[in-house]
């Protein structure tokens, strides 16, 4: 394992920038995306209501690869050229969004009705009552999921291995297979995965923990 | 691009294509079921808290479940023929999905037998039942229930990360359709609304299903 970090390890770290880097960026656009069609689905119309809920239903139906293979391969054939970095990180953040739509979603819908109902009667409009009383509740429910959507994110931006996207087990696969020391590669790989997710999973797990305390 | 979907949709292409997808259903309903029996064990052995056996394999859970399963896949495929294993990849693939599927269930099932009261288990020994007929008859039946959503939303991202397995040239439906779409570019959008129509009927159906046995346990 010395051996691989000693001769790779600028290559290494600049693999697991790319991986911090496209994780953070689709956790940005994907909360966004994944707002709206959460807020979509609480909304009394009927028509947005339906929207979002194909939307999540879709997307979360359809494998990864597949999600993000469509915008590597689709993309450049048809509307402009794109990277395989690029292609990933939207291919990422379409599905994350969806998950990150089901999660807002039931916050929003754990916050009770009545505070709604309080914040109307005290002559508040509906967008004024959503932005000040209910979206807060609900985004400091919804901390230790998303959290842990960000920790699935850190994984699945491996798909960019895929697509010559330049991560982290991207440029691992290539030193093992330029090496030939498959299993110190992967394990070093591993070893820099672990690093970023390890802590992550079990600061949420103490987030969650107090929450429910709190709760109780 | 009527004619492009057309010639995508012979014949020859859409029985390669459920080919493929005959492999991903085969290699999910045996990992699914390796992993639901390994979690299972594991998942109890936490559960357990003897003392440092189930911290240490808490701890072999947490690792595995904090890796992305790509690792795994060339782990176990590249990895371990360095070390004198050389396995082929349909086992390949069952191995690594079982690995890391039967971690995330693990978490599962001990989070599904903790959720059942303290109550349930005193109020069965108190009847006379030993410890482990409480577990069989008064604890597991109830968690199972509970955990049901759970573990289907798992079992539907087990089919999904077969995909992956194409890294490792497992001839699964995502492979075909590369496969397809690689000889003539006019296939490519065709290909990836076969993948999008076929992946979502599957994973979808076992969604409804979920909720089918939700309700009718529930009345």
């Amino acid at each position: 394992m010395i051996n691989i970090i000693a001769s790779h390890g600028s290559e290494l770290l600049s693999g697991l920038g790319q991986t911090v880097l496209c994780s953070v960026i689709a956790l940005f656009f994907s909360l966004i995306i994944g707002s709206m069609f959460a807020i979509f689905e609480v909304l009394p119309s009927k028509v947005l209501h339906t929207i979002g809920r194909i939307y999540v239903e879709v997307v979360r139906n359809i494998p990864l690869l597949v999600v993000t293979m469509f915008f590597y391969i689709v993309i450049p054939q048809y509307v402009a050229s794109i990277n395989g970095f690029v292609a990933g990180t939207i291919g990422l953040t379409i599905y994350t969004s969806a998950f990150i739509a089901e999660t807002v979603r039931a916050g929003i819908q754990s916050v009770s009705g009545g505070q709604m109902e309080a914040a109307r009667s005290n002559g508040m409009t509906y967008w004024q009552a959503m932005r000040y009383i209910v979206l807060p509740q609900a985004f400091k429910i919804v901390i230790p999921p998303l959290g842990n959507q960000f920790i699935n994110l850190v994984k699945n931006s491996s798909v960019l291995a895929f697509v010559a996207g330049f991560d982290l087990m991207y440029v691992g696969n290539d030193i093992a297979s330029t090496s030939f020391d498959t299993i110190n590669s992967y394990l070093v790989v591993g070893v820099m995965y672990l690093i970023i997710t390890m802590p992550l999973s079990y600061y949420m797990r103490y987030l969650e923990k107090r929450t429910n305390r709190g709760a109780a | 691009m009527m004619k492009s979907f057309m010639d995508a949709y012979s014949a020859v292409n859409l029985m390669f294509l459920l080919k493929g997808l005959w492999i991903t259903v085969e290699v999910s309903v045996i990992s699914i079921i390796l992993s639901y029996i390994l979690g299972g064990i594991l998942g109890f052995i936490r559960y357990m808290r003897i003392k440092y056996f189930s911290a240490i394999v808490g701890f072999i859970i947490d690792l595995i479940r904090n890796l992305p399963l790509i690792l795994i896949f060339f782990f176990v495929y590249f990895g371990l023929p360095n070390l004198g294993l050389r396995i082929e990849i349909i086992p390949s693939s069952i191995l690594a999905l079982t690995v890391f599927e039967s971690a995330m269930l693990a978490e599962i099932i001990r989070g599904g037998i903790e959720s059942i009261s303290k109550g349930q288990m005193e109020g069965a020994r108190a009847n006379g039942l030993t410890y482990w007929q409480a577990m069989r008859y008064i604890i597991l039946p109830q968690a199972q229930v509970r955990m049901i959503p759970a573990l289907v939303s798992q079992f539907i991202s087990l089919i999904k990360d077969t995909s992956l397995a194409t890294i490792i040239m497992l001839p699964e439906l995502m492979y075909h359709a590369q496969i397809i779409y690689g000889q003539n570019t006019n296939y490519i959008i065709p290909m990836f609304v076969a993948l999008a129509v076929m992946y979502f009927i599957v994973c979808y159906a076992l969604s409804l299903f979920s909720r089918y046995l939700e309700k009718r346990i529930a009345s």
